[in-house]
C-alpha cells in the first residue's frame, strides 16, 4: 500500500492542480490589484475594486436578481424533480423507458435556444414580466440536473424499505419523508448545488430573458466589459463565488442537520 | 392477541395475468403456516395481499374480527420480515426497532424502554447504538425480527427470511424464530422455496402451484401422504405408476398396468384403492428384485448410484422412467432385467393422474 509514487504522476497530479486552481489565483489576485486596469500578478495590494462593487446600483441589483433567481428556479426545480425522479425509479418497470429520457432532454436543447423560445413565447408571446420569465427559464434550465442527479441516489434505494415502514403503521406520504428523503440526502443536497451554480453563472438563457430594469449579474458583468477594462470585474467574480460557497456550505449544514436531528 | 387469518376466494392479477385463482386459506391463533413453493406459484402474491401492498381482483382477507381487504397496509397492524431485511439505513439499530412504536404516538422514554427490551430478546443489547450498515447478515435478520415483533402485531409475516444466510446461520436463525414465534403466540405466515425449512418450522404447511393451494396439511401428511401428483413430486415420490384394479379380495387388490406390470396392495396398509389410480413411491420404496418372473413391474436396469445404505437403479418399465433401490449386498449391472416392487409401507395412493 505505501509503494513510492512515480515522480511522473506526482508532477502529472501537480499540473492538473495548477490548471484547475490557475484560473481562481488570477482572479483572486488581479481582483486585490491597486491598478485601474486588470492585471496580474497584482500591482499594489487593495480592497478598493471591492468596495467599487457596492458602489455601483447595477452591480448591487443584479447581485441580488441572481440570488433571487438561482434559489427560486432551484428550489422549484426540486419541487418538481424529486417527486418526478421518486416516480421515475419507484414505477420503472411499469413506465415506459423514454419518459425518463423525456426529463433530460432540455439538456440537449441549446441554453440559447432554449432562451430564444421562453422570449418568443412566454415573455412576448403570454405577457409575462420580466422576472417570472426568467424564473421559469432557470428552472427549465436546471431541472434535468435536478431529475438526473436525485435519479442516480434513488437508483440504489431499495424502496421495500418503504413497504416496511408501511407495515410498521406509517401512511406512505409520510412514508416519503421519513424514510425515502432521509436516504437520498446526498442526492438532494448535490443537485441543490449543481442546480444553483448552474443558474447563477447562465448567460445565454439569460441574455434573452433579462429586460429593462431586471438583470442578472453574469448579463451585467457583460455589459461592464463591453465598456470598462477595469479590475471590478475580478472583484465582482470573487464575491460570487465566495456567496456561492457560503450559499453551498449553509445547504450541507442545514440539509444535514435537521435530517440527523430527526 | 393471537388472531385467525382466514383468506377467502383471493384472485388476483398481474395486469391480465391471472396470478391467484380463488385461494382459500385459514391460519389459527398461534398458528405458524408456510406458503411452499417454486417461484411464480404465487406465494409472495398472497403475502402482499395479506400486507396491502396489493389489492385482491375478488375475494376478502379476515384477520380476527376485521376484514382486512380494503384496509390500507399502514393500519393492519401487521410485522412483515423481508428477505434482504428492509432496515431503515439511516436510523440506528435501537430507532429501527423504536419506529413502529413512534407511529403509533408512543413516548420517546417508553418506545427505547420497549426496543431495548425487544433487542435483548433477540441478543442485540449491546448494538443499540450501531447503523444496520455495521451488522452482519444474520444480525440484520434479527433486528428485522424484533422491528416486526416489538409492535406486537396480530399477524407476523415472513417473505422468505432466510435465503441471504448461510446454511449454518440459516438452521439457527429458523429454530430462533420458531421459538419466538412459540413464546409470543403470534399468528404467523412463511413464504418460502425451501421444503426442509418449511417443514421444520410449521405447524402446518400449504404446497402452492400455479396461484393455487395444492395441499394444505402438516408436514407429516404431506410427506407421507401427499392427496395429489403435483405434491408427491415436490415431496420427493418420483415414482408415479398408473394401475387399474384387476381383482380384489378381502382387502387385497391385484392391480395391473401397462406392459405385464402387476402388483399385489393391501388396503389396509394403504387405505381404499379406487378402480383407476396411481401409485406412488420414493425410490427407496421402490425394490429391485432380480427374480424376473416374480410380481412387480419389468424393467431394464440403467445407471447405478450408489448412496451409502443403498444403490439407486434408473430403469425403464412400461410406465416409464423410474428410479428404484437395491441392497449393498447384490449390486446388478446396467441393462439387467429385475422386477421393481413396491414396499407398501413407503407408497401411497393418489387419484388416477389427468393426461397433463
Amino acid at each position: 500500500m505505501t509503494g513510492r509514487l512515480h515522480p511522473g504522476l506526482i508532477a502529472f497530479a501537480v499540473l492538473v492542480y495548477i490548471f484547475l486552481m490557475g484560473p481562481l489565483i488570477i482572479v483572486i489576485g488581479s481582483s486585490l490589484s491597486d491598478t485601474t486596469f486588470l492585471t496580474f500578478p497584482p500591482q499594489g495590494l487593495s480592497l478598493r475594486w471591492f468596495e467599487r462593487i457596492f458602489e455601483m446600483a447595477a452591480f448591487r441589483r443584479t447581485m441580488v436578481t441572481s440570488f433571487q433567481v438561482a434559489t427560486l428556479a432551484t428550489c422549484f426545480a426540486l419541487i418538481i424533480g424529486i417527486p418526478a425522479a421518486y416516480a421515475l425509479n419507484r414505477y420503472r418497470v411499469q413506465l415506459p423507458g423514454w419518459l425518463s429520457t423525456l426529463f433530460v432532454l432540455p439538456i440537449l436543447v441549446p441554453e440559447i435556444v432554449l432562451g430564444f423560445s421562453l422570449l418568443r413565447s412566454v415573455q412576448v408571446g403570454a405577457g409575462l414580466p420580466v422576472f417570472s420569465t426568467l424564473l421559469i427559464g432557470h428552472t427549465l434550465l436546471v431541472l434535468p440536473y435536478c431529475v438526473r442527479v436525485i435519479s442516480a441516489s434513488l437508483a440504489s434505494f431499495d424502496f421495500s424499505i418503504e413497504e416496511a415502514a408501511i407495515s410498521l403503521g406509517s401512511p406512505p406520504w409520510k412514508t416519503f419523508f421519513t424514510v425515502v428523503l432521509p436516504n437520498v440526502r446526498s442526492g438532494v443536497i448535490a443537485a441543490f448545488i449543481l442546480a444553483f451554480i448552474t443558474s447563477i453563472n447562465d448567460v445565454s438563457v439569460a441574455l434573452f430573458l433579462t429586460g429593462p430594469g431586471i438583470s442578472t449579474l453574469p448579463i451585467q458583468i457583460l455589459a461592464h466589459v463591453e465598456q470598462f477594462f477595469d479590475p471590478v470585474i475580478a472583484s465582482v467574480s470573487v464575491l460570487l463565488m465566495f456567496l456561492t460557497v457560503a450559499v453551498m456550505a449553509v445547504v450541507e449544514r442545514t440539509l444535514g442537520l435537521t435530517f440527523l436531528t430527526k | 392477541m393471537a388472531a385467525p387469518l382466514s383468506l377467502e376466494h383471493l384472485t388476483a392479477h398481474y395486469g391480465t395475468t391471472k396470478v391467484l385463482d380463488d385461494l382459500s386459506l385459514d391460519v389459527g391463533a398461534g398458528e405458524l403456516v408456510s406458503l411452499l413453493g417454486a417461484s411464480g406459484c404465487g406465494k409472495t402474491t398472497t403475502l402482499r395481499l395479506t400486507a396491502g401492498f396489493l389489492a385482491p381482483t375478488a375475494g376478502a382477507i379476515r384477520l380476527g374480527d376485521t376484514d382486512l381487504t380494503r384496509l390500507p397496509a399502514h393500519r393492519r397492524n401487521i410485522g412483515l420480515v423481508f428477505q434482504n431485511y428492509a432496515l431503515f439505513p439511516h436510523l440506528s439499530v435501537l430507532d429501527n426497532v423504536a419506529f413502529g412504536l413512534k407511529q403509533r404516538g408512543m413516548g420517546s422514554a417508553e418506545r427505547t424502554r420497549k426496543a431495548d427490551d425487544m433487542l435483548q430478546r433477540v441478543g442485540l443489547a449491546d448494538l443499540a447504538e450501531r447503523l444496520p450498515g455495521e451488522l452482519s447478515g444474520g444480525q440484520r435478520q434479527r433486528v428485522a425480527l424484533a422491528r416486526a415483533l416489538v409492535i406486537e402485531p396480530q399477524l407476523l409475516m415472513f417473505d422468505e427470511p432466510l435465503s441471504n444466510l448461510d446454511a449454518k446461520l440459516r438452521v439457527d436463525m429458523r429454530v430462533e424464530i420458531r421459538q419466538l414465534q412459540r413464546a409470543n403466540g403470534t399468528t404467523s405466515v412463511f413464504v418460502t422455496h425451501d421444503q426442509e425449512e418449511a417443514f421444520s418450522i410449521s405447524d402446518r404447511v400449504a404446497i402452492m402451484d400455479a396461484g393455487r393451494i395444492r395441499q394444505f396439511d402438516t408436514p407429516e401428511v404431506l410427506y407421507q401422504r401427499p392427496s395429489n401428483a403435483f405434491v408427491a413430486r415436490f415431496v420427493g415420490f418420483e415414482n408415479l405408476i398408473p394401475l387399474t384394479s384387476a381383482t380384489r379380495q378381502g382387502s387385497i387388490v391385484h392391480a395391473k398396468g401397462d406392459g405385464g406390470i402387476s402388483v399385489v396392495l393391501d388396503q389396509e396398509q394403504l387405505g381404499a384403492v379406487p378402480d383407476r389410480f396411481t401409485l406412488a413411491t420414493r425410490p427407496d420404496g421402490l425394490r429391485v428384485s432380480p427374480d424376473a418372473d416374480a410380481e412387480g413391474i419389468p424393467s431394464t436396469l440403467g445407471l447405478r448410484t450408489y448412496l451409502g445404505r443403498a444403490y439407486h437403479y434408473q430403469a425403464e418399465t412400461p410406465a416409464g422412467h423410474l428410479v428404484a433401490a437395491g441392497p449393498l449386498s447384490r449390486p446388478l449391472d446396467i441393462g439387467a432385467t429385475a422386477r421393481l416392487v413396491p414396499e407398501l409401507e413407503q407408497c401411497c395412493i393418489l387419484p388416477a393422474e389427468e393426461a397433463p
